[in-house]
């Protein structure tokens, strides 16, 4: 894995000059504005600079944590849930994976609050912390639950080798009809909803499993068939928020 | 979990916080190692040295952009915004509401800050490693990477004059999902799975903050917008617009193959 051949020092040079690169577009954009269209002065220099290393930094540890920790333990539980032959277990991980990755996303608990002041401005509930802490709570619960569902018709995909399409089509169907059926305040919250539900240490360890999945069944393949849990996962809270948003 | 224990190290780099988002990924994966699979992991030192290592790798990442890049990003998407700004850059003596011309350089940030944030996002960084090994190597990881955030570029920027111009949602929404159908039909089989992911990863920890931020500075300063309803749905084009750029590339890929070996074909 490591190679003699690179010292220490190099690689972690290369691997911070990497992440600069990665940084460089934000940082010059911000800076362009600033200067040049805003025409104001960078306020703290000192503490932008800092930051900015810290940044650097921050990316450099995750990438290299990713490729010994995440994917490996991705890969492994996938292999390990594959050879082990037992169908529920493998749907039972897949749904507690979303489920619990999801719950405690704070960007949802974000999103639920302020859709459960959406929904108390809107007269859809009772004003009142109370009842707009259970809606936000029902809120949250719904869409752990539609990424767990996610995860787990899309481990069964990739177990059956449909396509990843039909699965899309048929969601994004549901989307449309649901959006026409909907409550309009819900609308808004319901599509957001989708795109806060995917954190940055479940996209590592889902795709992992994904590919580690199609890897370890014979006749599938790593790329056709590995990639697409997240899709899937993103889409399914929509719905459910949607249909919440009608039951409530 | 530890909310309630006071944690002195979050004040410098919140690494309580990140631990408690990670709590419950962890249950279940360790539940399921010890109750299901019944079997060590291999190399566990290593593996936890991995997810120290994304811990705190994550704490430094969120910190270092909560002191120094998004509090200057949020600043300038209410100035870029302000009427007084619009008004200046519109050539003023305008009155009442700015025509959405006037919102040139709203435009331009919001697709500036749209490529840039993506380009940076971890999890794109994740799935674009993955799909290179996956497909052994025919994808490149800067390939994919510049295609999503281009598409995501475009979708904010698209986002953005919709707030300005007070269009509904949906049918933006929905006419972007038909033409990505129509665009599945025609597409490289292999590149579809990864499409559709590229748009769930995109809103992740770097883009959502700022992007977020962006919304609710045009939808506050434009009169008759509510910023609770139409500050929402910018993360939906996020996440639309890189499904059909990543489609696209791959089409454009394989049209640029085939012309290749049409033209083979002719000159021999």
């Amino acid at each position: 894995m490591i190679r003699r051949s690179r010292s220490l020092a190099a690689q972690v040079a290369g691997a911070l000059l990497q992440s600069l690169r990665d940084l460089a577009p934000i940082v010059v954009v911000i800076a362009v504005f600033q200067l040049l269209v805003l025409r104001e002065p960078i306020a703290d220099l000192a503490s932008l600079l800092i930051g900015i290393g810290m940044v650097v930094l921050g990316l450099t540890l995750f990438v290299q944590g990713l490729n010994l920790g995440l994917f490996p333990l991705g890969e492994g539980m996938a292999w390990g849930l594959a050879h082990q032959g037992s169908l529920f277990w493998l749907l039972a991980f897949a749904f507690g994976l979303g489920f619990g990755t999801t719950v405690a996303e704070p960007a949802l608990i974000a999103v639920a609050d302020e859709a459960a002041a959406v929904a108390a401005d809107g007269g859809m509930i009772a004003t009142g912390a109370a009842a707009q802490e259970a809606y936000a709570l029902g809120l949250r619960l719904t869409v752990a639950a539609a990424v767990g569902v996610a995860l787990l018709v899309g481990v069964l995909r990739i177990l059956r080798g449909w396509p990843i399409q039909y699965l899309i089509i048929g969601g994004y169907a549901g989307v449309v009809l649901m959006t026409a059926l909907a409550p309009a305040e819900i609308v808004g919250i319901a599509y957001d909803s989708g795109g806060v539900t995917t954190s940055t240490i479940t996209v590592p360890l889902v795709t992992a499993l994904g590919v580690g999945l199609a890897t370890s069944i014979e006749g599938r393949n790593p790329l056709v068939d590995g990639f697409g849990l997240i899709a899937f996962a993103s889409l399914t809270p929509m719905i459910f928020v949607m249909v919440y948003g009608m039951l409530i | 979990m530890f909310a309630d224990t006071p944690c002195a190290i979050d004040t410098l780099v919140p690494i309580c916080a990140t631990l408690d988002d990670v709590l419950p990924i962890l249950a279940v994966l360790v539940g399921f190692q010890v109750l299901v699979l019944r079997r060590p992991l291999a190399n566990p030192r290593r593996i936890l040295l991995g997810f120290g290592m994304v811990l705190l790798g994550l704490a430094f990442f969120m910190q270092g952009l909560e002191t120094a890049l998004f509090p200057l990003g949020r600043l300038m998407a209410v100035q870029l915004t302000a009427p007084e700004f619009v008004g200046a850059a519109g050539g003023g003596a305008v009155a009442g509401a700015p025509d959405w011309r006037a919102y040139g350089w709203v435009y331009l940030f919001a697709f500036a800050i749209g490529f840039a944030t993506t380009i940076a996002e971890p999890s794109l960084i994740a799935v674009a490693i993955k799909a290179n090994r996956a497909s052994a190597g025919t994808i490149g990881t800067t390939g994919l990477r510049v295609a999503v955030a281009l598409g995501v570029g475009v979708g904010i920027t698209l986002g953005a004059f919709r707030i300005v111009t007070g269009t509904p949602l949906h049918w933006y929404i929905i006419t972007g999902y038909v033409f990505v159908l129509l665009q599945t039909a025609f597409a490289p089989k292999p590149i579809i799975a990864l499409a559709y992911d590229s748009g769930g990863v995109t809103t992740s920890t770097v883009t959502v903050p700022l992007v977020a931020a962006l919304g609710l500075g045009l939808s506050s300063s434009i009169p008759d917008r509510n910023p609770l309803l139409d500050g929402f749905g910018l993360i939906a084009f996020a996440s639309l617009f890189p499904i059909m750029s990543v489609l696209g590339y791959a089409q454009l890929t394989a049209l640029v193959a085939r012309g290749r070996r049409e033209q083979d074909r002719t000159g021999n």
